[in-house]
């Protein structure tokens, strides 16, 4: 017992949470807000690896780390734009969609990866984001260490929960997203144009999705890795679900499941030799399908999600 | 009928307008005026042309021939950019579906306000848009809640908004599709007490409609269409109602007679049965349906009629109560066992539920039975005998498809409603329910539904006819009882009914305020 | 504008034709990476036809890759034709594995018609149950069973490396994180001698027929078409919609189960973390080239399976890569859905002026 009261204790453990949680942060906000437009974007997977892949390389080939984050916002956009194409105007199945763009990103990451660094024994690596030392907040006992030594990277995605808050909530374009997911024919018989519409947000979501990726690589680690991304862009979808597309609750289901990690890390190291480690491996993905289990029954999808809209049909 | 403003100027014009589905010609060569202050009536019959025109005018279609013209701000007529509903809005053109294009998870207010701020901007300017609404519901009598949330609203309220959003908009044309086929009589009234106002003040108002009595007393002119095409267009004043039907349909109207009845025994009972929440849920409903009548279910839609129905159907099981058919207890039945029993369903949504569109023809035909001997034997399909079966009945109920192997999508609705027709009556069952079994159907499909539900009738079943059609249910029900908020009135014959008083209920006045 | 006009009734001719047309575009699509690596085009498609059909070793090789694939094919197939989202073929695979490994390794012993069988049964078993549970999910609670496959499949793959590091570990396997090898009685004979070629192509091959004819022939298979073309009727109707999602759940598991019996009792002899590159997602790419069509699962997995086999043989010999494979395939799976628009719809662009253009 008083191992984990130890453990909750220490702002290592918090900040720790915080880490894990924010590349979940930018995905779930990402997968939020397509959904809300009325896509399920299922390319999020190969998406997070195409951004991680995408803003290490840029930053190795010298890019600087604000290109790279540039450069691998840029590559979910274009990912997020295939997805957009064949799910919007040629309304195809946004599910095997999703699938055909995380395969096609993932692999293309990997054969890019590959090909531009064909035999390299340990990967390179690359200076990645140092904490930020925020003067008087960072100083703060427990608190600075906890909450405020954190990368750049991670208060630009608390800035964007904020910022997807205020959009959905409180501009005439978030209404217009809530709208396009609920009853697409609602928009356009005031004018706006569904597809447009649809387009956008699937672009803009995928390129924040994007953002998650690049903070494994430039943030978290320094270096890409075959098979990093390691199922987290799926779980993102079933924090979405967890948080009813709201994103409130999206940062509280993102920073729970951050807390959850980092205590079974640390929880591991305490009684790592009883249990096997693949058994805390497995935690994420079963707390993922918990979450999903528990809100289940009142979950309220959007109403138009994976309903493709064609015009003049209504 | 409402005295013609005959001097003003011309607001619109729909110019030669043709459009082809394919094969099919929805539009054949329309042309068709509209004056400011004018209150144009559009009639014809479902598949008539009417909802595709103003499609087009909408640009949610894209004529293949012919353009849409409008005069702006007292302006000659000027073309108006074809396909863009952008383009008619800001040309002052509101329209109001039949089906709401209304987002639920939003307020009445954000979804009037949907459109007319720039996307770009960063907060909604919302106190001076209450303001101006304010102004406009004190004009018309147009009241609505604009803070609820609209999936909370009644039908009315919506159609309200829809209203609403168009003159926000400062529209000078006004397009309403079948307004009244959601409302009660008294509310249909007020709606066009509404328009008739709006009208004198200068808006130029098209109404979709089939019915012909609220046509000639509610329009200044009267446009019929028929088969895409336009066969007349005349003042008001010249007009009556079998002319007007004639011109509809192409030929005279023979109505459906309902020959006096034999009702039997209570068959199929419903006590006390409560089910579902929210709006459309039901609270101890009461039903007893006797063996050799047609029980009508009127009501406003969204009252419970959808709960009622699946309930009857199976799909879902009452919280509460007990539903009997003969002394056979069904609190628990399902699909399965509503069909096994003789209890034959017709869907309100059949496309939704009643056909698999995929599949054939013949498939569709044997769906509820598949499991019977006669389509299968240790589980292996007999396709020639349910080929066989499909012809028969293909041939009997007069479904025209290509063969009994085309997808069952490519059938037209009233062909479809055949199928489901012929696979639930050909078993002879015990009780029909039938949900909006005419809904979107033409007159002669229509006709061919009310003749199989009296000939049903006639060898003894008990019917129940949900449908907010008052016409429909008074010309075929021997009782009727209305549904409003999910409450059942007690049914009375039909001869001692009129629409009026029914009207009333539907609205939710009970009986001794009716009289 | 682009116009969408429903098609009636498809020909056999052009089903197939938009499988064919979209393999094509994804190989030419291949050029792109192809230069981008450097590499001469011509030289490298033909490396990848020889490396896939250049000799008797290289075709049946092509056929023995093909295997698991035909199997997570019809198993993604049968599945999608109910609208069941099983995107965990992957993990079931490894459970099927899994439990071949655990009857086949000597738990149990008799000769081949017993085990055989046996190992057979349990894979399939295994598989089929792993998919019991995001099934019974999706129609107990109306859990998406897309979420829930894609997250087994990493818990079943770090159970089976938990396995191979502890219980089933092959004591004789010098601390390697492997099973111990499958019994002679167990494993499934090979087809050629001196090939690795084996009878799980024939199981798979019967598997397609099988589900063939469940499909176009029996009740079961009507039930399921009509549930994935529109459940809302079906249930309408009185088909039993859940039953049928359990079935259509358990066999399409059972299918990736047997895929994954198959590598293990057929090809490799053990189990190790690493026995599928990705077979079960591959199966999706399969089953969609294939229209959801079980005959033309084997066909689509001969495809793909030549595209791995000569895109493996080409990077050896050109050292280029052969996540090249993977992309194609991805790029495969792109093109058929696009291409798939064409059988469902008349595809007209229409701009608003060249609409009135043509009518003057």
């Amino acid at each position: 017992m008083s191992e984990i009261l130890e453990i909750l204790l220490s702002a290592n453990f918090w900040a720790a949470s915080l880490r894990i949680a924010t590349p979940l942060i930018f995905g779930v906000i990402g997968a939020l807000v397509c959904e809300r437009a009325g896509v399920l974007n299922l390319g999020i997977e190969g998406i997070f690896t195409a951004g991680a892949m995408a803003g290490w390389m840029a930053v190795w080939l010298g890019a600087g780390l604000w290109g790279g984050v540039l450069v691998a916002a840029l590559a979910g956009a274009f990912f997020g734009l295939i997805h957009a194409i064949l799910t919007v105007p040629l309304g195809l199945s946004q599910h095997v969609s999703g699938i055909g763009v995380t395969l096609f990103a993932t692999s293309l990451s990997y054969f890019i990866y590959r090909t531009a660094l064909p035999d390299v024994s340990s990967p390179p690596r690359i200076e990645e984001f140092e904490p930020l030392n925020i003067p008087g907040l960072s100083d703060l006992p427990f608190v600075g260490p906890a909450l405020f030594q954190q990368t750049p990277l991670t208060f630009l995605a608390l800035f964007l929960v904020v910022a997807t808050a205020y959009v959905l909530y409180r501009t005439p374009l978030g209404l217009a997203i809530q709208a396009v997911g609920d009853n697409p024919s609602a928009v356009e018989s005031q004018g706006l144009s569904v597809y447009g519409l649809r387009i956008g947000v699937v672009v803009v979501g995928s390129a924040i999705m994007a953002l998650g990726g690049a903070f494994l690589t430039m943030s978290a680690f320094d270096a890409f890795f075959f098979g990093m991304v390691n199922g987290r862009g799926w779980i993102c979808i079933a924090l979405t679900v967890f948080a009813s597309w709201r994103p409130g609750k999206a940062l509280l289901g993102a920073l729970l499941f951050g807390a959850f990690d980092a205590f079974q890390v640390r929880l591991q190291t305490e009684v790592g030799a009883f249990i096997p480690g693949q058994v805390f491996l497995m935690m994420p993905y079963l707390l993922s399908i918990a979450a999903l289990i528990v809100v289940a029954r009142k979950a309220d999808y959007p109403r138009a999600l994976l309903v493709p809209y064609f015009r003049g049909q209504r | 009928m409402v005295h013609s403003p005959s001097d003003a100027p011309l607001v619109l014009k729909l110019d030669g307008i043709t459009k082809r589905f394919g094969a099919l010609t929805a539009n054949g060569d329309v042309t068709l005026e509209l004056k400011q202050g004018e209150i144009l009536a559009l009639l014809g019959e479902n598949g008539a042309g009417k909802t595709t025109l103003m499609n087009i005018l909408f640009g949610h279609y894209v004529a293949d021939e012919g353009n849409v013209l409008v005069a702006r701000d007292g302006q000659r007529l000027a073309e108006l950019e074809p396909g863009s509903p952008h383009a008619a809005l800001e040309a002052g053109i509101g329209m109001v579906h039949q089906h709401f294009t209304l987002a639920e998870n939003l307020s009445a207010l954000d979804n009037i306000l949907l459109g007319t701020e720039a996307l770009s901007a960063l907060k909604s300017a919302r106190a001076p848009a209450q303001k101006k609404l304010a102004e406009l519901m004190a004009r018309s009598g147009l009241a609505v809640n604009l803070d609820m949330r609209v999936s909370q609203l009644s039908v009315g309220e919506k159609q309200r908004i829809e209203i609403l959003k168009a003159l926000y908009r400062d529209a000078r044309v006004l397009v309403l599709d079948e307004p009244t086929a959601v409302l009660t009589p008294q509310e249909s009234e007020t709606l066009f007490a509404t328009l008739k106002k709006l009208s004198a003040e200068g808006l130029g108002i098209i109404f979709i409609s089939h019915k012909l009595a609220e046509v000639i007393a509610s329009s200044h002119r009267i446009a019929v269409l028929r088969g895409g095409r336009k066969v007349a267009d005349l003042p008001t004043e010249a007009c009556d109602q079998r002319q007007l039907a004639e011109l509809m349909v192409g030929h005279e109207i023979t109505e459906t007679v309902r020959e006096p009845g034999h009702a039997g025994e209570p068959l199929f009972v419903m006590t006390g049965v409560s089910a579902g929440h929210g709006r459309e849920a039901l609270h101890d409903i009461y039903m007893d349906l006797k063996s050799g009548e047609i029980l009508g279910i009127a009501g406003v839609s969204g009252n419970g009629q959808t709960m009622l129905a699946r309930v009857i159907s199976g799909l879902e099981t009452p919280a509460q109560g007990t539903m009997t058919l003969g002394n056979r207890n069904l609190d628990h039945a399902s699909a399965r066992m509503m069909i096994d029993i003789g209890l034959a369903r017709i869907p309100e949504d059949r496309h939704h539920d009643g056909i698999v569109g995929a599949m054939s023809v013949s498939e569709n035909l044997a769906i509820e039975a598949i499991r019977k001997p006669e389509n299968q034997q240790y589980g292996l399909l007999r396709f020639s005998a349910m080929r066989e079966r499909a012809r028969k009945l293909i041939k009997a109920y007069d479904i025209r498809c290509q063969s009994e192997d085309s997808p069952a999508r490519l059938l037209s609705g009233g062909n479809i409603q055949k199928i489901v027709l012929a696979r639930t009556l050909e078993t002879e069952p015990k009780v029909v329910l039938a949900a909006q079994p005419s809904r979107g159907l033409d007159v002669g499909a229509t006709s061919d539904v009310h003749k199989r539900l009296l000939a049903a009738r006639g060898r003894g079943a008990g019917v129940i006819l949900i449908s907010e059609d008052l016409d429909e249910l008074m010309r075929l029900s021997d009782r009727i009882a209305v549904i409003h908020r999910g409450h059942l009135s007690a049914a009375e014959p039909t001869e001692t009914l009129d629409r009026g008083t029914l009207g009333l209920r539907m609205a939710g006045h009970s009986g001794k305020d009716a009289a | 504008m682009i116009r969408f006009e429903p098609r009636g009734p498809v020909g056999v001719s052009r089903m197939i034709a938009v499988p064919v047309v979209a393999a094509v575009v994804a190989l030419i699509l291949a050029a792109v990476p192809m230069m981008f690596a450097g590499l001469s085009i011509f030289e490298a498609y033909g490396l990848m036809v020889t490396g896939a059909f250049g000799s008797l070793f290289a075709f049946t090789e092509m056929l023995t890759r093909a295997t698991p694939l035909i199997l997570t094919g019809l198993a993604a197939a049968v599945a999608f034709r109910a609208k069941l989202w099983n995107i965990g073929a992957e993990g079931q695979l490894y459970a099927g594995a899994l439990a071949a490994v655990a009857i086949g390794t000597g738990v149990v012993s008799g000769p081949s018609y017993i085990l055989i069988p046996a190992v057979v049964l349990a894979g399939a078993l295994a598989g089929g149950l792993v998919m019991l549970g995001p099934t019974l999910l999706k129609t107990r609670l109306g859990v998406d069973e897309v979420v829930t496959t894609l997250l087994l499949n990493f818990v079943i793959l770090l159970f089976v490396q938990m396995m191979l590091e502890g219980p089933m570990q092959d004591p004789m396997g010098m601390g390697w994180p492997q099973s111990e090898p499958v019994l002679d009685e167990a494993a499934l004979p090979k087809l050629m001698a001196r090939m690795r070629i084996h009878w799980g192509l024939i199981l798979a091959l019967v598997a397609a027929l099988g589900v063939y004819f469940l499909l176009k022939r029996t009740v079961w298979g009507f039930e399921i078409r009509a549930v994935g073309e529109n459940a809302a009727a079906a249930r309408h109707a009185g088909i039993p919609v859940t039953a049928t999602f359990i079935r259509v759940g358990l066999l399409s598991g059972a299918l990736a189960g047997l895929a994954g019996v198959g590598e293990v009792a057929g090809l490799k002899g053990y189990l190790t973390a690493d026995l599928s590159p990705g077979f079960g997602y591959s199966g999706i790419v399969v089953a969609m080239l294939a229209g959801l069509s079980p005959i033309g699962v084997v066909f689509a997995a001969l495809f793909i399976a030549s595209i791995f086999v000569g895109a493996d043989s080409m990077s050896r010999a050109t050292g280029v890569s052969n996540y090249l494979a993977d992309l194609i395939v991805a790029m495969a799976l792109l093109s058929v859905l696009v291409s798939g628009l064409f059988l469902r719809f008349k595809i007209r662009f229409v701009g608003a002026n060249t609409t009135r253009e043509a009518a003057e």
